[in-house]
């Protein structure tokens, strides 16, 4: 089961559909790491829309994948939380889902977009410092 | 998957039974007049113990029951494998503590998410038996 990978200029998009397994996981981890580091990406927005439920496991693999990504350099921002999905992830342990989060796609998209922005300006700052 | 007149038997030999697993036990937790807080809090804690049969023993069943009397609804499953048994049972429920690189958040949290919890563990035999309940 591959999961489609969409990009929209420097930022891709991945919409988690099913229950991972390991190897599914794995799978969809090593792709979009390398489609990350092929087109230079600026953010990945996760969305976990279609999950009505995320167990622990499901959460490491969340957790795995935007760490992955951000170690590249990416921004990552997991989209689409379900309410009784976030109580129950809370009541289970506080810190199981650890990224940043929106209601949706588009908000995730505008949150990616202004966070690109803002590190641009740092960067570009810090390149006057040198 | 097998119906009895008060429930569900749910085998659990590969990764897709924790699906089938978990939404056997939500479709009886909303056919029971459950809400959806407790719909997703039971299919969450049916996915990590049906989670663990796989990781851990390799294969299992799980049972899905309707325990309603008189007085209250009652939903009530026992996940239960032949493997090779939870070593150190506090440990096992200790938040963070995984023998697989895992967040150790399964069981702990399972025993969070659900009203009774009971579990009995020996080299071949581990049964976990949870239930959710809520007055008429
Ligand atoms: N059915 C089982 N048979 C044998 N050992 C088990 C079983 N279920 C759990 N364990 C043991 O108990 C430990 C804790 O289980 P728990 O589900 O809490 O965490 P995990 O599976 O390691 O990680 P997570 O569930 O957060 O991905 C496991 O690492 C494993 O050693
Ligand atoms: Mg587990």
């Amino acid at each position: 089961m591959r999961i489609p990978i969409l990009r929209l200029d420097r930022i891709l998009l991945v919409s988690i559909q099913i229950d991972l397994s390991d190897n599914d996981a794995m799978e969809f981890q090593s792709d979009l790491v390398e489609r990350v580091a092929e087109i230079e990406a600026t953010g990945v927005a996760i969305d976990i829309t279609a999950l009505d439920v995320v167990d622990s496991y499901m959460a490491r693999v969340i957790n795995d994948t935007a760490s992955m990504v951000r170690l590249l350099g990416a921004e990552v921002v997991i989209c689409g939380v379900q309410p009784f999905v976030a109580l129950t992830l809370i009541e289970m342990g506080r810190d199981l889902l650890g990224a940043d989060c929106a209601f949706n796609l588009g908000q995730g998209l505008e949150i990616l977009k202004q966070r690109i922005a803002e590190r641009g300006d740092i960067r570009f700052t810090e390149d006057e410092n040198d | 998957m097998t119906s009895t007149p008060f429930g569900q038997r749910v085998e659990i030999g590969d990764a897709a039974d924790i699906v089938t697993a978990r939404r056997a036990a939500r479709e009886l937790c909303e056919r029971l007049g459950f809400g959806k807080a407790d719909q997703t809090r039971l299919a969450t804690a049916v996915s990590e113990l049906a989670r663990n049969v796989i990781q851990y023993a390799g294969t299992g069943h799980c049972l899905i029951e309707d325990g309603s009397d008189a007085l209250n609804r009652r939903i009530q499953v026992v996940v239960e494998d032949q493997g090779p048994g939870i070593a150190n049972l506090e440990q096992a429920l200790t938040y963070g503590y995984s023998t697989s690189g895992g967040l150790g958040a399964g069981l702990p949290g399972t025993r969070r998410l659900v009203d009774d919890f009971q579990i009995e563990s020996a080299p071949g035999l581990t049964r976990i038996s949870i239930a959710l309940n809520k007055p008429f």
